[in-house]
């Protein structure tokens, strides 16, 4: 699994991916500059971290999704390859239409930060090969603007092809009471169409130590490192 | 020449923002306010003197990142 962490300007969850990634597969992911215009050769993994890219100026992902380096992004999924968005990374991808549907304020307004548990969907991806479907985990969120909503078309679509990733839900895996932000039938990620974009506003990078909170989010980069797709 | 660019929300868009806004008239007695959505405007300064040229400009710049047109309707104003 050879990775790639992109820093945008403001990204500030970059270092916790590389982390997370080292930990689970052993070697360091490749550091890309948003002005790069080219991914490395062999990249099979594309992450876009979370932070608050440029700002959050104009919209939340907005300016980022415009960068130099997110038409190599384009061209890698396009041909396949893996790419992984979380928090302000899947504000990134759905400005920069590799995932339908936007991110919008939270419907309390607030900024939340704090653990939340997530039902884990399909397990047959290159993401979630390590959970079961059902798994009920504990990661963390941090955002103001994680209120999934698309077109009613879009969801039935995203329902109807299996591509919610990940739901909101409590402890004891009640999805509506779970539901932290407002976000249409509790989505807290999703994928493409291929399966090979996932974007997530939860934070699974930064649950990886039993000292700081728990290991629920290792699944997920143990899952990538095991995945030998053809990227 | 200027221009101006106004963004809104399509309707049906849930606008929390707004509706706090509107919760907030309200509660100072501003009568006859039914709904408030909030908005962006854009002040634009170009260098073109072609009215015709700069609409077409400033909706590319619309289409390309001002506005998320899954969500936002765009209005272009010439203001000369």
């Amino acid at each position: 699994m050879k990775s790639a962490v992109i820093t945008f300007p403001g990204s500030n969850r970059e270092g916790d991916v590389i982390r997370a990634l080292r930990q689970a597969t052993g070697h360091d992911p490749v550091s890309i500059w948003h002005q790069d215009a080219d991914l490395p050769k062999g990249t099979d993994l594309v992450v876009l971290p979370g932070g608050f890219s440029y700002g959050d100026y104009l919209r939340c992902g907005a300016i980022a999704a415009r960068a130099p380096v997110m038409d190599a992004v384009r061209a890698h999924a396009a041909r396949g390859g893996l790419v992984l968005g979380i928090c302000n990374g899947f504000q990134i991808l759905v400005e920069s239409g590799l995932l339908p549907g936007v991110l919008m304020r939270n419907a309390g307004l607030k900024f939340i930060c704090k653990m939340q548990h997530l039902k884990v969907g399909r397990t047959d991806t290159a993401f979630t090969s390590h959970y079961s479907t059902g798994d009920i985990i504990k990661v963390a969120i941090a955002h103001g603007e994680g209120n999934y909503v698309a077109d009613a078309e879009t969801i039935a679509r995203l329902e109807g092809e299996n591509r919610v990733a990940f739901r909101y839900c409590d402890a004891q895996g009640d999805t509506k009471a779970g539901n932290p932000n407002g976000s249409l039938n509790d989505i807290a990620g999703i994928y493409s169409e291929k399966l090979n974009v996932l974007g997530m506003m939860p934070h699974p990078e930064n649950l990886i130590e039993t000292l700081v909170g728990g290991t629920d989010g290792r699944g997920l980069f143990e899952s990538l490192s095991a995945y030998r797709g053809a990227a | 020449m200027k221009a101006r660019i106004t963004v809104t929300l399509k309707n049906g868009v849930l606008d929390p923002q707004g509706k706090a806004i509107e919760g907030a008239l309200q509660s100072f007695g501003l009568e006859g306010i039914d709904s408030v959505r909030q908005g962006k405007v854009f002040d634009i300064e170009l260098d073109s003197n072609d009215p015709a040229k700069a609409e077409g400009l400033l909706k590319s710049a619309c289409e390309k990142l001002l506005a998320n047109t899954v969500i936002e309707n765009y209005r272009v104003e010439i203001l000369g």
